[in-house]
């Protein structure tokens, strides 16, 4: 239990510091480097109280897609060296302390929440390091994932369709000059728009049209 | 204090949740922060989900973190394709110059 409560405040601290990196670095690749930080701790402390699939799908999906994603943008759009006008004084920055205001009340109704949380009788106090189930998490995920929750997961697999097909549409850019092939053009050509036959006379030649 | 409850783990996600926030209030950069701080966001939900699913001992709480994964990688890729349009478009994402839908 002492090795629970340690290694849940190592990764939670690790998460909290990498969280505040993500919004004050200088750098947005740094700030992509602390997001893929965060993810990971995030995905340690799931895989520490058994939600070892949505650990490791976490890792897959956020570390693997998301972040990857983020950092090419980045990287492609040359926005990583823009000044920072954190807590300047140009004329802007009036919303500052309103906006610190509204989180923090934000932040304190959150905890009122939490702490006059009436939990069920059956709650588990303590989660064991070790997976002492017989059907694993993965196997029980998978149970009703499949029966259950078919439908949703069908709609799930759409929105992941219509969100490709919209980067796609969205970032296609016909660019003039560029020869294509076209191939409805190229099938439907008659034989008598291409070849033309002539009666050639002797000893006259024939005009070839240019 | 060394026994990990429930609250600890809701205490990190609204911990994470704030951050967020304060990101998308607070930021001046540009836009890829923004939407970084949502994913902020969304894996704090994360946090509560899991963390109620596992101490409840209801598995639906993993199954609906699944889902809002599909989502959160749905939006970071439609979001990612906007901010490159629009930079192609006006060659900047600074949050103070994108005001063309102001009234």
């Amino acid at each position: 239990m002492l090795a629970h409560s340690i290694f849940f405040y190592t990764f939670s601290l690790i998460a909290i510091v990498s969280a505040i990196m993500v919004t004050v670095s200088k750098n947005t690749v740094h700030s992509v480097f602390f997001l893929i930080l965060d993810f990971i701790s995030i995905s340690c402390l799931f895989i520490m109280i058994g939600a070892e699939f949505l650990g490791m799908i976490m890792l897959i999906v956020y570390v693997g897609a998301v972040a990857v994603l983020f950092l090419f943008v980045v990287m492609m759009l040359n926005v990583a060296r823009q000044t920072n006008k954190w807590f300047s004084s140009d004329q802007n920055s009036e919303h500052i302390p309103m906006g610190l205001i509204i989180s923090t009340i934000i932040f304190f109704e959150l905890i009122i929440v939490i702490g006059g949380w009436k939990f069920k009788p059956n709650l588990i106090n303590s989660v064991s390091l070790t997976n002492t189930n017989v059907v694993s998490n993965t196997h029980s995920i998978g149970y009703v994932l499949y029966t259950d929750y078919i439908h949703i997961f069908q709609l799930s697999g759409m929105i992941l369709l219509v969100a490709m097909i919209g980067a796609i549409v969205l970032t296609f850019r016909q660019r003039s000059g560029v020869k294509k092939q076209s191939y409805f053009s190229q099938i439907s050509r008659e034989r008598n728009e291409g070849v033309e036959l002539i009666d050639v006379k002797s000893n006259k030649g024939v005009k070839v049209d240019d | 204090m060394t026994e990990i409850g429930l609250g600890h783990y809701l205490t990190l996600g609204a911990i994470i949740f704030t951050i967020g926030i304060v990101g998308i209030f607070l930021n001046r950069k540009n836009i890829i922060v923004i939407l970084m701080s949502i994913e902020l966001i969304l894996l704090a939900v994360n946090i509560n989900f899991v963390s109620f699913s596992i101490f409840l001992n209801d598995l639906s709480g993993q199954v609906f973190t699944l889902f809002i994964l599909t989502v959160a990688a749905a939006e970071a890729a439609i979001g990612l394709a906007i901010i490159v349009v629009y930079y192609r478009n006006s060659s900047t994402i600074d949050v103070e110059k994108i005001d063309s839908l102001k009234g």
